[in-house]
């Protein structure tokens, strides 16, 4: 008994000890380590994240690239112009390049992955942006041009998303499996539920400037793990590591912690389709109650920064609105009243697995609490949340839910009839309809402002705070991106130093 | 001993289909599919429409349970609707870790329980026997989670002799892919051999208080010699039940020691499944596991009337 306990004691104290840094001869290969696995390695036809944290840039690559700051550059096309409407877009393509099999890449490929984008049986988590493309022309191997039926000023920001991915005719059905892309890598190897390899492809146009031969990505979920995996120098890098365990490595002089903002809105969803909170003043309640900086340090350990609306800062035309409707329990509850709400009322608070969630959610319910709102929380799981909460066609079966929307620009989905908010507003549908119709930046600006002014006055959500996402790698691997404007993981710039 | 084993064989298929029945009504009970889930929220209905059609999960349920049923017979498992890839091999390539770890930690935890267990009655209220039964309290009371955590934190993370997790697979030998087990297997059958060294010692306790090993011992054989030709042997039955359940356990209860080591092993398969709506490889699975656990069951039996030749296959 004494020993065991004296065993136990010597763990604890050998563990809080720091280690010296360890020499590491390791020159050109990486381990990294995400949370979740990929379902498969075909980022058009399927939308899990994971899927973009592997392939993009690394096996796919898209006509533009969405860079660390969020700007657009060449990647498979070398240059575009857009018409003056902003509908029609010219794509110049680069030369010479090659698919993984040997094919080459030129318009028809780029019109081959569109059109197979939009097509009916397309799976495509994107397949109304490529249906809204009126026709994908390719007048010579080099030249594509895109007209889509509205003005889109983000087509060349949306053309370097995963889903946008340019893949090989032949190959394409069964890239699921063997992903053939014109990416620096290829896929080694796949040990499902364990680690995906990606080697260095000899042939790539610019093969010289990739560093890594080789990349290993394991999937390690539980965060208690992911800090022994780089504890124990098992792994080199893990983007997005699960908040809780950061503060650890900041402190540790063989990490390097680097904090990034992303284009996810954390909100509290409200059904519009329930009673009372139709209401405005009820939603204003809501919003009035929640303290956004206690929710922040509680539910993500402080990596968030405040939103007012549907939007994030960084993003073009952003607005700070998050005065709008400040915390202030007594307005609350005289908003309550004003709305002729006897308190306490009872709402369901439905929280998908994510900590953010679980955690936030109970914040949530214990702030409310104080102004005479009982959230009766309920844990989901996603495919519950899913079918119940979010599905287009399923029954919007909740009162309140914490969530996180992950994709930049999309104001449009608000607009949409079926989308589980209900807020169905056609001062809000004109005024973004204005907004994708305006080819003027400044104008537009303008009006993307006015729009976010719309959503935190009308209290649509609860928006609560942009995630910052942590990653902690080795402090002699460089290169890795901070900012992630999107899921991805670009492996061309990372190196050892 | 034909009759019996055909009674067996008719027990063991009705029990095969009971369990198919079930595992299919209450895995459809489930809400929300595998199309919703492999697109996600921000989708458009669109495209979940099509990926339902294509993956069949709009077909009728009696028509989805005759396919899968078929597929069993003729040994088609299907392909996974996340992964696109045979659920055969999918299962197959967990196996490679599940079935290994589930012998190795069943190993350390017999040769700890057995050797607890028996010192302990032989030495019963004793020093010794408080003092390893108060360790077996401990050993019973520790989460196994947390046991793992802390040798991760001092094998791994301190000393740096064994990886944090992760499997290293057979393919550069048996020591790379056993170095890998080790942590996992131990912190299994910490807990595991507690239980079983105290079901043990009980079970010696208890045959030691019987006539005929007075009658041994009155005829002038040795204390030694009477616990290990007389007693263990006796001894056996109630232990075997517990190993049988424990083994079973290691097969598919291992989920929470395999997130710790993040190891790709038979129960992580099914939860990740479960959540991913997988349900096609969550059925195959629990289907494996059903008739792995009639084996073992059968196995044990069978032990029973070697280990004691007083019960006859036709009583069971």
């Amino acid at each position: 008994m004494f020993r065991k306990l004296s065993i136990v004691a010597f763990a604890a104290a050998l563990a809080a000890a720091p280690l010296p840094v360890l020499a590491q001869s390791k020159k050109d290969s990486v381990v990294m380590a995400m949370t979740l696995e990929p379902p498969g390695l075909d980022p058009t036809n399927a939308a899990a994240a994971a899927i973009a944290e592997v392939t993009l840039y690394n096996v796919y690559e898209t006509l533009t690239k969405i860079n660390e700051d969020g700007s657009v550059s060449p990647l498979l096309a070398e240059s575009w112009t857009a018409s003056s409407d902003l509908k029609t877009y010219t794509f110049k393509l680069r030369k010479g390049v090659k698919f993984h099999n040997g094919e080459p890449f030129d318009s028809a490929a780029v019109k081959f992955s569109f059109e197979r984008n939009a097509a009916a049986t397309s799976t495509n988590k994107d397949k109304s942006l490529f249906q809204a493309f009126e026709k994908v022309e390719a007048p010579d191997a080099d030249t594509v041009v895109i007209t889509v039926k509205y003005s889109e000023p983000n087509l060349p920001f949306l053309l370097g998303q995963a889903s946008s991915s340019i893949v090989e005719p032949k190959s394409a059905a069964t890239n699921v499996t063997q992903p053939v892309g014109t990416g620096p890598y290829q896929l080694g190897a796949w040990a499902k539920g364990s680690s995906i390899t990606l080697n260095k492809w000899a042939d790539y146009r610019n093969a010289s400037a990739i560093k890594l031969s080789k990349v290993t990505i394991r999937f390690i979920s539980d965060p208690a793990a992911q800090a022994a995996a780089l504890l124990s120098n098992d792994v080199d890098a893990f983007p997005r590591i699960a908040t809780r365990v950061v503060a650890q490595f900041k402190s540790d002089p063989r990490f390097t912690v680097l904090i990034g903002g992303s284009r996810a809105k954390t909100i509290v969803a409200i059904n519009h389709r329930k009673k009372p909170l139709d209401d405005v003043r009820v939603r204003r309640a809501i919003l009035a109650a929640i303290d956004r900086k206690a929710l922040i340090d509680g539910a993500v350990e402080g990596f968030g920064t405040p939103i007012g609306s549907f939007y994030t800062p960084g993003s073009p035309g952003y607005v700070d609105t998050t005065g709008i409707n400040p915390y202030d329990p007594e307005k609350a509850k005289k908003l309550l009243a004003e709305a002729g709400v006897t308190t306490p009322l009872e709402l369901s608070l439905k929280l998908p697995p994510p900590p953010y969630a679980r955690q936030g959610g109970e914040i949530v319910a214990a702030q409310l609490a104080k102004v005479g709102i009982v959230a009766k929380i309920e844990n989901v799981e996603w495919a519950q949340w899913l079918s119940q909460v979010f599905g287009p066609t399923g029954p919007h079966n909740f009162d309140l839910t914490v969530v996180s929307h992950v994709e930049p620009f999309d104001l449009v989905k608000i607009t949409e009839p079926d989308y589980y908010l209900g807020y169905n507003n056609d001062a809000f549908n004109a005024l973004y309809k204005q907004i994708v119709s305006t080819p003027d930046e400044a104008s537009r600006a303008k009006l993307l402002g006015d729009a976010q002014r719309m959503l935190a006055t009308d209290a649509v959500s609860a928006y609560l705070f942009q995630p910052q996402w942590p990653t902690v790698t080795n402090k002699k691997l460089k290169g890795v991106w901070k900012e992630v404007p999107q899921f991805e993981n670009d492996f061309s710039t990372w190196y050892w130093e | 001993m034909s009759v019996f084993v055909l009674r067996r064989l008719l027990t063991l298929l009705a029990t095969l289909v009971g369990a198919s029945l079930i595992i299919f009504l209450v895995l459809d009970a489930l809400p929300g599919n595998a199309a919703q889930m492999l697109m996600g929220a921000d989708a458009s209905p669109d495209a979940v429409r099509a990926l339902t059609a294509k993956l069949g999960l709009d077909q009728p349920l009696a028509v989805r349970y005759l396919q899968w049923v078929k597929g069993l017979l003729i040994g088609d498992l299907g392909n996974s609707y996340v992964y696109g890839t045979p659920v055969a091999g999918l299962i197959a390539e967990r196996l490679v870790l599940t079935i290994p770890l589930a012998i190795m930690s069943m190993a350390i935890t017999v040769t700890l329980a057995l050797s607890a267990g028996i010192y302990t009655a032989a030495n019963h209220n004793k020093l010794g026997d408080v003092g390893v039964m108060s360790l077996t309290q401990v050993g019973i009371a520790l989460p196994n989670f947390w046991f793992a955590i802390l040798l991760v934190l001092l094998f791994a993370v301190r000393l740096q002799w064994l990886s944090a997790g992760g499997f290293a697979g057979w393919e550069d030998g048996v020591w790379p892919g056993v170095k890998s087990l080790l942590l996992p297997a131990v912190s299994l059958a910490v807990v595991q051999a507690a239980i079983l060294a105290r079901v043990t010692r009980s079970a010696v306790l208890e045959v030691l208080r019987e006539d005929f090993v007075r009658t041994a011992r009155a005829k002038g054989l040795g204390k030694r010699e009477v616990l290990w030709s007389h007693v263990l042997r006796n001894a056996m039955i109630p232990v075997m039940t517990v190993m049988g359940l424990q083994f079973a356990n290691l097969l598919a209860g291992t989920i929470v020691i395999e997130n710790v080591f993040y190891l790709p092993g038979l129960g992580r398969l099914i939860f990740q499944s479960i959540a991913n709506r997988d349900l096609i490889v969550v059925r195959n699975c629990v289907m494996l596991l059903a008739t792995m656990v009639v084996i073992v069951n059968f196995v044990v039996d069978v032990l029973y009337a070697l280990i004691d030749p007083r019960i006859k296959v036709h009583d069971l």
